[in-house]
């Protein structure tokens, strides 16, 4: 499949010309045009192509934003305001920014969740699931450093809360935590690398971006019912047929979007970053912002010493352990069969799973106390269960449901 | 090329100078590649202004019975507190036994000066700056992840590991204190 043949021939001198010594065009039209896409694919696969828009989105509007933004603990939060008041159609752009992060993650999750099911993350993609998860954390450490630039409440202690993360290391881990901060504790020096590195990092995805499908277009596409492409039967071209799928589920996926940037553009913040920052006082409940909520209960779930691990450094373990175990999730799941609709014991834990990480999600909003504390530690430990006990076991016990043949019967055998 | 026979045979003394060149090389290449990022990564310590607001006094007389104020001391906010006499009579009352990180009331005050409870105000969890007199021991409660502290500042119960610290600091006078 990858060494499939471009169709493209040069037509005239002055494209000759150019193909011959730069076959940029050539690339293209494989890659984006000609790239053989199996033909079952569902609109779950459309968000590869909404997360790329994204970037682009937030990439633009962050530039922007950089002209009218000053990043210094006297003036930032003013910055802020002053670009949502005074600048032309500021409050526009500043609104697509933020409510674009949150727009951002829920594609993102959406993306993984897919392949999560469909068992994209298996041989031979295993590499490009890699890359993935690479992009996943850096775009979690971007937004938390871009929430930190509007110096609110919340940006503050965020940053305090989470750069204190690092202070768990054992020996090393204060010096650590003054060479993040440049000072002892969360200050201009902060704010300013924090920006630095806001604006650079989206580059770096960027660049994973482009080696992730690269990995892409090494196999080609997962699809629905995970078996692998056979003949020329079961592809169509990218373009058209995909380019125009993807493009009206951006547009339908701009509507949310565009109704929080007009109508709620704040609905996704919290009140507490509109007061300025304050180093003597932490509001009376601190939250992340909700795209990182799961991780922070996983944080917050290891209150009890583990031997001679403290509570702390043991959530710094967990949570840190509850992204990285995502590497190893293709020798985890050593299943044969890809996709989860033939995998019927899969389905149920899956479905718990999501469930389970939703119960996370709404956790890491709730004060840690009561009832709340105790189902903290079920759901990390289902979330941990799932990779290293459910998925290594059903690999082994399951019997998977009889797979089609091919993708073009599966896709006929469904129309008649 | 014509080193063929040379490094088949990897006991003449040609092909090991060799080997030493390019692991020397290497070597000097690392180090020089380590020495120029160390600038690049030290930049990012607490710079020379930073470090220069090492020290503060604070004259504590204004501070009635029963109330804390907190100020600034290196950009990390302090808790001054004038305890009550009840306050101090409940923190010596905990045997050590019960504590998580066991330290008497004396080990965190300065002899003379017991009414006063000097500490960093961040929760040694992650930070956060506890609520004055509330919490399960009439300390401090952490609101962030929920840790209770006592009326010495000890770490009772909650996610911190540690007590609040006691920065270094003496009584200049009986009503001046010298951070730092
Ligand atoms: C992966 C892409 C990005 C994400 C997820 C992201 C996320 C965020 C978030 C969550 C905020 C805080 C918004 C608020 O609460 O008000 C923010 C602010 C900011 N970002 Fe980004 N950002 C991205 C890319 C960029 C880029 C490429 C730049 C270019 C310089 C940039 C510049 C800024 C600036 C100047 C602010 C402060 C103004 C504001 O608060 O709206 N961002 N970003
Ligand atoms: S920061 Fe105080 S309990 Fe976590």
């Amino acid at each position: 499949m990858s060494s499939h043949e471009s169709n493209y021939s040069p037509t005239g001198p002055v494209e000759r010309w150019v193909d011959e010594r730069l076959p940029l065009v050539r690339f293209a039209k494989e890659h984006l045009m000609d790239f053989p896409t199996p033909k079952n694919l569902n609109y779950w696969w459309t968000f590869g192509a909404i997360l790329a828009i994204m970037l682009v989105v937030q990439i633009v509007t962050g530039i922007v934003l950089a002209m009218h933004y000053t990043p210094h603990i006297d003036l930032a939060f003013d910055s802020v305001e002053h670009i949502r008041r005074d600048v032309n159609g500021g409050r526009i752009i500043q609104a697509t920014h933020a409510v674009g992060a949150s727009m951002f993650f829920v594609a993102l999750y959406i993306h993984i969740f897919r392949g999560l099911y469909f068992g994209s993350y298996k041989a031979p993609r295993e590499i490009l699931w890699m890359l993935g998860v690479i992009i996943f954390i850096l775009v979690m450490a971007i937004a938390f450093m871009g929430y930190v630039l509007p110096w609110g409440q919340m940006s503050f202690w965020g940053a305090t809360v989470i750069t204190n993360i690092f202070s768990a290391v054992p020996v090393a881990g204060e010096p650590l935590l003054q060479l993040l901060r440049g000072g002892f504790a969360v200050d201009n020096p902060t704010l300013n690398r924090f920006f630095s590195l806001h604006y650079l990092l989206p580059f770096v995805v960027a660049a994973v971006v482009v080696l992730h499908i690269w990995a892409l277009h090494v196999p080609g596409n997962n699809n629905p019912i995970g078996v692998d492409v056979k003949s020329s039967r079961d592809t169509v071209p990218f373009h058209p047929y995909y380019t125009m799928k993807d493009l009206f589920a951006i547009v339908v996926f701009f509507i949310p979007f565009a109704w929080f940037v007009f109508f709620a553009p704040d609905i996704l913040g919290h009140p507490d970053n509109y007061i300025q920052a304050n180093a003597q006082i932490t509001p009376a409940h601190i939250v992340p912002e909700w795209y990182l909520l799961p991780f922070y209960t996983i944080l917050r779930a290891i209150d009890f010493n583990v031997l001679f691990i403290d509570s702390r450094l043991g959530g710094v373990i967990a949570m840190a352990g509850s992204l990285v175990i995502l590497f190893f999730l293709p020798w985890l799941d050593r299943s044969r069969v890809r996709s989860g609709t033939f995998r019927p014991m899969f389905k149920i834990f899956y479905w718990l799973f999501v469930v389970n990480f939703l119960v996370l999600t709404y956790l890491g909003a709730q004060p840690a106390e009561g009832i709340y504390v105790l189902l903290a530690k079920i759901s990390t430990a289902y979330y941990f269960a799932y990779f290293l006990i459910i998925l290594p076991l059903l690999s082994r016990i399951e019997t998977p449901r009889p797979l089609p043949a091919s993708i073009s019967e599966s896709v006929l055998g469904k129309a008649h | 090329m014509a080193t063929q026979s040379d490094t088949a045979n990897t006991h003449t003394p040609k092909a090991s100078r060799r080997d030493f060149l390019y692991v020397a090389t290497g070597a000097v290449g690392a180090v020089g590649v380590a020495g120029a990022v160390w600038p690049l990564i030290n930049q990012m310590n607490p710079d020379a202004s930073v470090l220069a607001l090492a020290q503060v006094d604070f004259d504590v007389s204004s501070i009635a019975e029963g109330s804390s104020v907190t100020i600034i001391w290196r950009g990390l906010p302090v808790f001054v507190r004038h305890r009550t006499a009840a306050e101090i009579e409940e923190a010596r009352a905990v045997p050590l036994s019960e504590l998580k990180d066991p330290e008497s009331d004396d080990q965190r005050v300065k002899e003379g000066h017991e009414q006063w409870l000097i500490m960093i105000a961040n929760c040694t969890h992650l930070g956060c700056v506890p609520v004055g007199e509330s919490g399960n021991y009439d300390g401090w409660f952490c609101p962030c992840h929920g840790s209770h502290y006592d009326t010495a500042g000890r770490i009772r119960q909650g996610p911190a590991p540690t007590n609040l610290v006691v920065p270094e600091y003496e009584f200049l006078s009986d009503t001046m204190v010298r951070i730092g």
